[in-house]
């Protein structure tokens, strides 16, 4: 091979525009950092700000020269840019979400927003992934930098645990995952994933089934720790709940939409042709992962823990969408995704502002009358909540939807049953939280309550509009996933 | 014809009251809530005499609403005779409940949320009717369903209607699993969900092909009517939702959102024709729970309860009334019973409003001498449901009955049964109301009542205000007239009628149990008072047992929501989430700051439960790949 096959050219370093402009903005955070005084350290928000507005218009252009690129080590096709660009939105709600919080909790440093830009950097770079080596990289730039964001307030006990525990445990998962990609390499010789498809559809040279089934299910342990699937979910309510309330609203929505990329793009390519034997493992994690995030979350009193079992059992719904394993349940998960990102951040805003210094006030009891002292935010909670729950008119509806239409069109007749079932035990958790703002007496929480940010104010109408926009318009979004769902093989 | 409008009004009513309601005077808000119901009623008699006789639906297609791969749906809506008869109750029964809540909420706080949720409730009945497949259907359907959850929740004794709200929210979910599951059957069997294109295939199809399915959809809608509407055995959250504003409860658990399952059965008859078997549970099911729920009638104290419970009866002779196969006789039930028992609702308030707040008919009694005009009004009511001919109540039972009889005779044996008991439990509470003397409180000490917590403390009891009494009047005359809107006739053409010599006899039989029931009641409560609870004492086993409600409730939170909270809390709670894994963030990770302390954590600490946890799951799953389990 001439050498001149290893020099990038210029479009490939267009494909990679957004992964580049959010490394250089944070690698000129730090610097700035460093250098400037105390009195321009929100200056240094607003440039984290501009460098993911810059990168959503960088994943625009990638798109313009879409393939693949460095050797099909990466790939920029709809789904690349579709994901791309849901955890560059995901890193702007979390940077203005965060404001108030920094603010309150004397903790206002350029490194919050520069490592919080290198893991959205590792979350872009998953999306592009076409290669087995790019989704271990991506995932590991995205995860280190996440650790290190779960224990951001480093005398704050609840953030160091929260990240000890992320840490070991995740460390753990990569090993799974990356221990899967040896198997798969000495199994087909190859860690692209377009290679390792055609490998294993050609019935001469296809290595040992049962062997190979092996290697996707140690990838799978992996991925399903990253999404907080069960079994591997353990870790998830800890985290969340230790973890400053911005940064578990980004953990719990940026780095699970990009695993899920990677989920879907590592399975559906390279592993399709092995479909029949990942589907009943990844169909036996969704019923779990549903059943034991949704009841696991009745009792919950902690609302930061509650939302943790929450997001638990939205990814299970959305594993049954991988189960599906057809275009129309990628599309849906991916609309799901999305869906589920705004309503996820939105709530987690809200318990953002409500929590106040050191985040004292976490307990489903204290949003007594908030209904009362507070309607605004309160309705725009309320609208998180039925989204949640997935009430007509609202993205978390139609995400269940399309969800439960791919699951039935795969003849997955028993998980749409299951996951019926879920969503209407689900209802009766967030109700606990709207009945508790509307019909309790205003108890001593919601007194004194101090007014919402204006960076705050911008999360929770922004993320109020989206859930509302994707309940009443979805074609706005589903088109382009619909578009984008077929993906390269 | 920009059906849009219709449902158009009442939502910007909504937003209206909802954004600017605190600072507007109240004249305004009355204005812009009862004015928006009253356009759309108005633009809703436009359409139709733009479009009539309406033999044809009409059809309007605003936008592609979801496009994606073979699924396509449309923001459509639509106008047949069906969805005109359903209008007309909704925007006409609605405009006079929200006259009417202007006098009865006049001292209420929170009056324009009030309204707002109100109107919000219109705008999701009109999108429910109006839609043009299912899933416009489902968006009014859970859009009612959650207005009715904040209307109930509205002014109460937080522990109360709190649960009460969150029973019918929860119950509502069950039978939605139905409905949606329903939904995506049809989609994968039709392809589509349009009502039209479902319909047309479903009726080009033969009996044989595909029943077994077709049985199953049929089913799960059932499942999903039976909860939206109140039947066996979903019905347990109406009566508590009781608990609302009177007007709420003329309006959405009476008149118009518990009849959306009767509606949506109808529209889907297509489907249940290919059924017969799902007919024959939907009729078993709506005469059990027309039987059932009568019994618990007849010894209620509380005014709204007896007329909740009858409710929950009534609706039962619709579903019977479908599942024989008279469709247009259920649907014709649904229009008198709207007038008729959103009368008994409100004349109840107007009772109640008189007496304070009370709501206990042992301590009413010789009202007829304080309030005249809801006397009169009530037992217009009263002889209605009791099926007296010629009021509307006995033309739409009538037709139910005499198809039941067609379906099976002895479903028309209990169901003249069941007219007996209605007879007689809706004229006991109007002669504990209205005869004898007043058993009230000493006057002046009245003032405090309770769960429709709407005392005034003033004097005696008195009149209601003509705001409220005028739609009393109107629906009066509804209830003593509407009989003689034909309406099996004017569904004709969708529900063509079953030939057959009318059956004179079966009239008289049921005619004669309604008088019977009335006889009873008054004798008991007007001739011979003391023996009503002689009876009582002597029989005071079944009593008990039909005053307590068969105890459904506690036989419920015994078997099932028990059982369930306690299996979360203790399995996946304790056991899962802090036994297996100690749960907490109890800081256990801050005294492990050199590496050395990390790997003590690892050892003895939590973190080796959970990665013992993630070892045992992944073994799990590599095992089964492994044994080539998975083919």
């Amino acid at each position: 091979m001439p050498l001149a096959n290893f020099i990038p050219t210029a479009d490939d370093y267009l494909r990679y525009l957004p992964e580049i402009i959010l490394t250089v903005v944070g690698v000129v955070i730090m610097f700035l950092e460093a250098v400037g005084g105390e009195r321009r350290k929100p200056a240094l928000g607003w440039l984290a700000g501009a460098g993911l507005l810059a990168a959503i218009w960088g994943s625009v252009v990638a798109l313009g020269v879409g393939g693949t690129g460095f050797q099909n080590m990466v790939i920029v096709d709809g789904f690349a840019t579709f994901f791309r660009i849901l955890v560059l939105v995901i890193g702007l709600l979390t940077i203005v979400s965060s404001t108030q919080y920094l603010d309150r909790e004397k903790a206002n440093a350029g490194e919050f927003h520069a490592l919080l830009l290198f893991s959205i950097a590792g979350q872009c770079v998953m999306a592009s992934a076409n290669e087995l080596i790019m989704v271990f990289i991506g995932l590991e730039i995205s995860s280190i930098a996440s650790y290190i964001l779960a224990g951001y307030l480093r005398d704050d006990r609840r953030n160091n645990e929260s990240a000890l525990k992320y840490f070991l445990l995740g460390s753990f998962a990569t090993a799974f995952l990356l221990y899967g990609v040896a198997w798969v390499y000495g199994l087909t010789g190859s860690t692209n994933l377009a290679e390792v498809r055609r490998v294993l559809m050609t019935p001469e040279s296809a290595p040992n089934l049962v062997l190979m089934g092996t290697a996707a299910a140690l990838m799978f342990v992996g991925f399903a720790f990253k999404v907080s699937a069960a079994p591997f979910q353990v870790w998830a309510p800890d985290v969340y709940q230790g973890a400053p309330a911005p940064v578990s609203a980004f953990m719990s929505t940026g780095p699970k939409a990009a695993a899920f990329a990677v989920f879907l793009r590592v399975f559906i390519t390279a592993f399709g042709p092995i479909a029949t034997r990942w589907e009943p493992f990844v169909w036996g994690s969704a019923i779990a992962t549903m059943i034991v995030g949704n009841f696991a979350a009745l009792t919950q009193t902690n609302i930061k823990r509650l939302l943790a079992y929450s997001s638990i059992a939205h990814a299970g719904y959305v594993l049954v969408a991988v189960t599906a394993h057809s275009e129309i349940g990628t599309a849906a998960a991916m609309f799901y995704l999305a869906a589920y990102a705004f309503m996820q951040i939105g709530a987690f805003a809200v318990v953002t502002w409500f929590s106040r210094q050191g985040e004292k006030f976490v307990n489903v009891d204290d949003l007594a009358g908030l209904g009362e002292r507070q309607p605004m935010v309160a309705a725009m909670l309320t609208i998180f909540l039925l989204s949640l729950i997935g009430v007509p008119l609202t993205g978390g509806f139609f995400g269940k939807f399309y969800i439960f239409r791919a699951a039935l069109d795969s003849n997955l007749v028993w998980l749409t049953v299951i996951g019926l079932l879920n969503s209407a035990v689900a209802a009766y958790y967030y109700l606990r939280l709207i009945v508790v703002m509307y019909m309790k007496e205003p108890g001593a929480a919601t007194e004194n309550i101090g007014p919402v940010s204006a960076g705050l104010r911008v999360a929770i109408l922004g993320s109020a509009l989206a859930t509302l926009v994707l309940g009443i318009f979805p074609s706005l979004v589903l088109d382009f996933a619909g578009r984008s769902a077929a993906l390269v093989k | 014809m920009n059906l849009w409008l219709i449902p158009i009004f009442p939502l910007l009513g909504s937003a209206i009251n909802g954004v600017f309601g605190r600072r507007l005077p109240k004249q305004v808000v009355n204005l812009v809530a009862v004015g928006s119901v009253l356009l759309s009623f108005l633009w809703v008699l436009k359409t139709l005499s733009a479009a009539w006789p309406l033999e044809s639906a009409v059809k309007e297609s605003y936008f592609t609403w979801i496009q994606s791969g073979n699924l396509q749906i449309g923001c459509d809506l639509m106008v047949d005779r069906l969805t005109a008869v359903m209008l007309l109750v909704v925007t006409g029964v609605g405009a006079l409940i929200h006259i009417y809540a202007i006098g009865y909420m006049a001292h209420e706080g929170g009056y324009y949320r009030f309204f707002s949720y109100l109107n919000l409730f219109m705008f999701f009945m009109l999108v429910l009717v109006l839609g043009a497949n299912f899933l416009l259907l489902f968006v009014g359907w859970e859009g009612v369903g959650l207005c009715s959850y904040l209307l109930i929740g509205f002014y109460f004794l937080e522990k109360f209607a709190g649960d009460a709200g969150k029973k019918a929210f929860i119950v509502n979910r069950i039978g939605d699993f139905g409905f949606s599951l329903a939904m995506f059957l049809i989609f994968v069997n039709f392809g589509t969900l349009d009502f039209g294109r479902v319909f047309t295939s479903a009726k080009s199809m033969t009996p044989e092909a595909g029943v077994g399915v077709i049985t199953v959809i049929c089913l799960l809608l059932m499942v999903g009517a039976a909860g939206k509407s109140a039947q066996l055995p979903l019905y347990v959250w109406l009566p508590d939702a009781m608990a609302g504003p009177t007007p709420v409860s003329a309006l959405i658990h009476a008149a118009t959102m518990v009849t959306a399952g009767v509606y949506m059965v109808t529209r889907s008859a297509a489907l249940f024709h290919l059924a017969p078997v799902a007919m024959n549970v939907v009729a078993i099911i709506g005469l059990a729970t027309a039987f059932f729920a009568a019994t618990i009638g007849l010894v209620q104290n509380d005014i709204k309860k007896v007329y909740a419970y009858s409710t929950v009866s009534q609706l039962g002779y619709m579903f019977l009334g479908c599942g024989a196969g008279a469709f247009s006789a259920g649907i014709f039930h649904v229009m008198t019973h709207a007038f008729f028992k959103a009368l008994l609702f409100l004349g109840a308030g107007s009772v109640i409003h008189a007496c304070a707040g009370e709501q206990d008919l042992r301590y009413m009694g010789g009202l007829r001498k304080y309030t005249p005009i809801t006397m009169i009004t009530l037992l217009c009511a009263s002889v209605a449901i009791a099926g007296v001919p010629p009021f509307s109540g006995f033309f739409s039972k009538d037709e139910i009955l005499a198809a039941a009889y067609e379906h099976a005779p002895w479903m028309y044996w209990v169901g003249v049964f069941t007219a007996g008991m209605t007879a007689f439990y809706v004229f006991r509470a109007f002669f504990l109301a209205f005869a004898g003397q007043y058993r009230g409180p000493n006057p002046h000490a009245a003032g405090h009542g309770h769960g429709d917590d709407h005392g005034h403390g003033h004097g005696k009891p008195h009149e209601s205000p003509l705001v409220m009494t005028v739609p009393l009047m109107i629906l009066a005359i509804g209830s003593l007239a509407g009989g003689f809107i034909n309406i099996p006739k004017w569904l004709e053409p969708m529900y063509p009628l079953a030939e057959g010599p009318e059956n004179h006899m079966l009239v008289y039989i049921s005619v004669a149990a309604g008088l019977i029931g009335i006889a009873i009641a008054f004798f008991l409560y007007v001739v011979k008072p003391s023996l009503a609870e002689s009876l009582a004492s002597a029989l005071s086993g079944p009593y008990k047992l039909l005053y307590n409600k068969y105890f459904v409730d506690e036989v419920y939170d015994a078997t099932i929501v028990h059982p369930l909270e306690e299996g979360s809390r203790t399995v996946l709670w304790r056991g899962v989430d802090a036994g297996v894994i100690d749960g907490t963030v109890n800081g256990v990770g801050a005294r492990a700051r050199g590496m050395g302390n990390v790997l003590r954590l690892l050892q003895g600490g939590n973190i080796g439960g959970y990665a013992a946890w993630v070892v045992l799951g992944s073994l799990l799953v590599i095992l089964y790949v492994g044994l080539g389990v998975g083919r």
